[in-house]
């Protein structure tokens, strides 16, 4: 993929993911800011289907943004072909192990297996 | 006439002196690099370079130091002055305002010996983004001028004023840790010929710069255009390429 279209999609996931933070940040400080992270709470949010879909989407647009720009950063750090290679594949691999681990989070507390 | 010349005798200050730094490494021989200090006499309008060339021709003739026009217009002279990329030709002593110059060789640049250095890396990444019209025809072939209107001119022609002297190169962060990190000097190089009318080689242009190495790798530090001495302002070039690459054309 060409270096212009990694940084689209780096700018774009930036943009959007201010943008749903604020949605999410505005609905915790609406609904009771103090009892965000107690048990019920958080299932409850799982469980209804649009605030689910929302934090999926700031899931993935924050992996993909910063795995992005952890591999910018590495690659200033040191060059050479098997090195930038590594961190490319790497910073992918991680990035879709994150938003794997985080989606399974939410899907399996959506269905109600916990 | 000996009155006059009384009267003209009295008016020139006597030479002040300042304590030059010269940065002395030669890679082959030496681990490090060390300074040689050398008392310089001085005049209002003597440069950095003069006083170099002082030292050469009186003091110690094995300092190596690369310049050529002596008018900010070769590019050759680039080094850094008390920290700071300059040309030496076109810094006088008196603007520094200071009792001692450091020179050193130009950072982001390999070291060939004391102040000069290799431009390699410059002219190949300079060369790289084909720096020229690129168009099938051309004017002797047509027999026709391109003609240009002055706001197509006013695009890219303070872009054509760079005359290849490092010194923006040596001011970028990127190039001091992005061993393949195009440049700002190629990249505002690019910005020129992309933005000129004339051009039809946009594409394979831009190919070599959108690269993991290449326009999008600059932090918008913006010390290459505080440094260039031709009032090139490369940062704002990358800018605008980059706005070009992503549609806002």
């Amino acid at each position: 993929m060409r270096e212009s279209t990694i940084m689209k999609i780096h700018y774009g996931t930036a943009i959007a993911a201010v943008a749903l933070v604020a949605v999410h940040v505005l609905i915790r400080v609406t609904h009771g800011f103090a009892e965000s992270l107690e048990y019920e709470s958080v299932i409850a949010n799982y469980r209804y289907v649009p605030y689910a879909i929302m934090l999926e989407l700031i899931l993935v647009l924050l992996s993909v943004h910063g795995f992005n720009g952890l591999r910018v950063i590495l690659l200033e750090l040191r060059q050479g072909r098997l090195y930038e290679k590594s961190v490319s594949y790497g910073c992918m691999a991680a990035m879709i192990g994150l938003i794997a681990y985080g989606s399974r989070t939410i899907i399996v507390t959506n269905m109600g297996l916990v | 006439m000996a009155m006059a010349q009384e009267e003209i005798s009295a008016h020139i200050s006597p030479a002040r002196t300042i304590l030059l730094r010269i940065s002395r490494y030669n890679p082959e021989h030496d681990g490090a690099s060390t300074f040689a200090e050398f008392t310089v006499p001085y005049e209002k309008w003597t440069t950095v370079l003069d006083a170099i060339l002082e030292v050469k021709k009186h003091l110690d003739h094995s300092v190596a130091v690369r310049y050529s026009c002596r008018q900010a217009t070769c590019g050759s002279c680039g080094m850094m002055i008390n920290g700071r990329p300059r040309l030496a030709c076109f810094t006088k002593i008196s603007e520094l305002d200071s009792e001692t110059i450091t020179v050193e060789p130009m950072n982001n640049f390999p070291v060939i010996r004391d102040l000069a250095v290799k431009f390699d890396r410059l002219f190949d990444a300079h060369r790289s983004i084909k720096p020229y019209l690129v168009r099938e025809d051309s004017e002797t072939d047509t027999g026709k001028e391109f003609l240009q209107s002055p706001g197509e001119v006013e695009q890219y022609i303070q872009f054509a004023n760079c005359i290849k002297c490092g010194l923006c190169n040596a001011a970028c962060p990127t190039m001091a840790t992005d061993s393949t990190f195009v440049g700002p000097q190629a990249l505002a190089q690019a910005y020129r010929y992309v933005a000129d009318s004339r051009d039809k080689g946009k594409d394979s242009r831009l190919r070599v710069i959108d690269d993991s190495h290449g326009i999008w790798r600059c932090h918008f530090a913006g010390s290459c255009s505080q440094v260039c001495p031709k009032g090139v302002d490369p940062a704002m070039g990358i800018q605008l390429l980059r706005g070009y690459m992503l549609g806002f054309r």
